[in-house]
């Protein structure tokens, strides 16, 4: 099972034509995710305090005509119920999420996984209607651009959960 | 003290093709005291209004983007400020209704009402500019200077309820409206 490489999901972000990355740091992919996309020029990144604020700011970018990925840890996604409701979701807007996965551990399904916080975070978005996709391998990247693309084509959100640190 | 509906009527004399985010009971009032396709009122969740204006706003660099805030919406989302301040979007322009109520929940009075500055929170997370006005001659004077500077500005506006505007929360968040904002924006 070939492991997950930050630098092919970065090329998957930017095949998605994703030019904006709204972001709040998560241990998941910090290092070879948010690091790698502050230091690129083809992308324009907006830090956030807090992760609600970047489900408004991805919506806003869309009504401007463009398209922003959220990068954020699984605690934030948790946080932003409330904005995922009304901004996300009532609102149809297409808030393109990445959210780490911190502590899962590899191989296990989210819904499997001994920490209670994990276990609760896909029976939270299928209650919301929310779609997701765990990206764990190298092979599930082929998973991002298709749900970007749907996001927006279809006007609402979608969730991509990274399951374990990329290198 | 000003009268909110005077005080967004001012601003709506100044108005040309900028493109207003408003939330709450400034937004009820403003569609009608200002009603443009470029209204922006679907916000969806409380504390939102300036974090759909910095999308905008950083989208949109050719265009200025003014954001009707409420302040018990921005104590919902102070980290905003902080978020706006490192961004730093020239053509943005925060203006937060201080009326010191929860005014469409029920009227209760915010915390820290009287002992807190928004203008000082705004400044010390960033913003170049701020300002304060309870004066409506200050204000229409103030639009002059302030719509032209580079962002991004905060304004404060010491405000109390005026006439009854009829409220529609519906319209406010209406996907409807959104498109048709969305389509505005692209032509």
């Amino acid at each position: 099972m070939a492991e997950l490489k930050g630098n092919e999901i970065i090329q998957q972000i930017k095949r998605a034509a994703v030019r904006f990355v709204v972001a709040l740091p998560d241990r998941t992919t910090s290092q070879h995710v948010l690091k790698e996309i502050l230091k690129d020029p083809d992308f324009r990144v907006v830090q956030v305090c807090k992760e609600d604020e970047g489900v408004s700011i991805c919506s806003g970018l869309y009504c401007a005509g463009e398209r922003a990925l959220l990068l954020i840890q699984y605690t934030g996604l948790l946080d932003s119920v409330n904005s995922l409701r009304g901004v996300a979701m009532e609102g149809k807007n297409p808030v393109c999420m990445m959210v780490g996965l911190l502590g899962k551990e590899p191989g296990v399904p989210p819904t499997q996984s001994k920490r209670y916080g994990l276990r609760i975070v896909e029976p939270i978005l299928d209650a919301m209607g929310i779609e997701h996709h765990l990206i764990e391998t190298s092979g599930d990247i082929t998973k991002i651009v298709p749900a970007v693309e749907k996001a927006y084509a279809e006007s609402k959100p979608v969730v991509l959960l990274i399951g374990r640190e990329p290198l | 003290m000003m009268k909110r509906d005077e005080c967004l009527k001012v601003l709506a004399r100044h108005r040309k093709d900028e493109i207003v985010v408003a939330v709450y009971t400034a937004a009820q009032e403003w569609i009608h005291i200002s009603p443009s396709d470029l209204n922006y009122t679907f916000t969806g969740a409380m504390g939102q209004g300036s974090s759909h204006a910095l999308g905008l706003a950083l989208g949109r660099p050719d265009r200025r983007v003014i954001v009707l805030d409420g302040d018990g919406s921005l104590l919902m989302n102070l980290g905003t400020l902080v978020t706006i301040g490192n961004a730093a979007p020239k053509n943005l322009i925060h203006c937060v209704c201080e009326n010191g109520t929860y005014e469409t929940n029920g009227a209760v009075p915010i915390p820290g009402i009287g002992r807190i500055s928004f203008a000082a929170f705004a400044r010390a997370a960033g913003y170049p500019r701020c300002y304060e006005f309870s004066d409506l001659k200050h204000w229409d004077h103030g639009l002059d200077t302030l719509l032209k500077e580079d962002g991004p500005v905060f304004v404060d506006l010491k405000v109390e309820p005026g006439e009854n505007y009829p409220e529609d929360f519906r319209r406010l968040y209406s996907v409807e409206f959104r498109e048709i904002f969305r389509k505005s924006l692209q032509k």
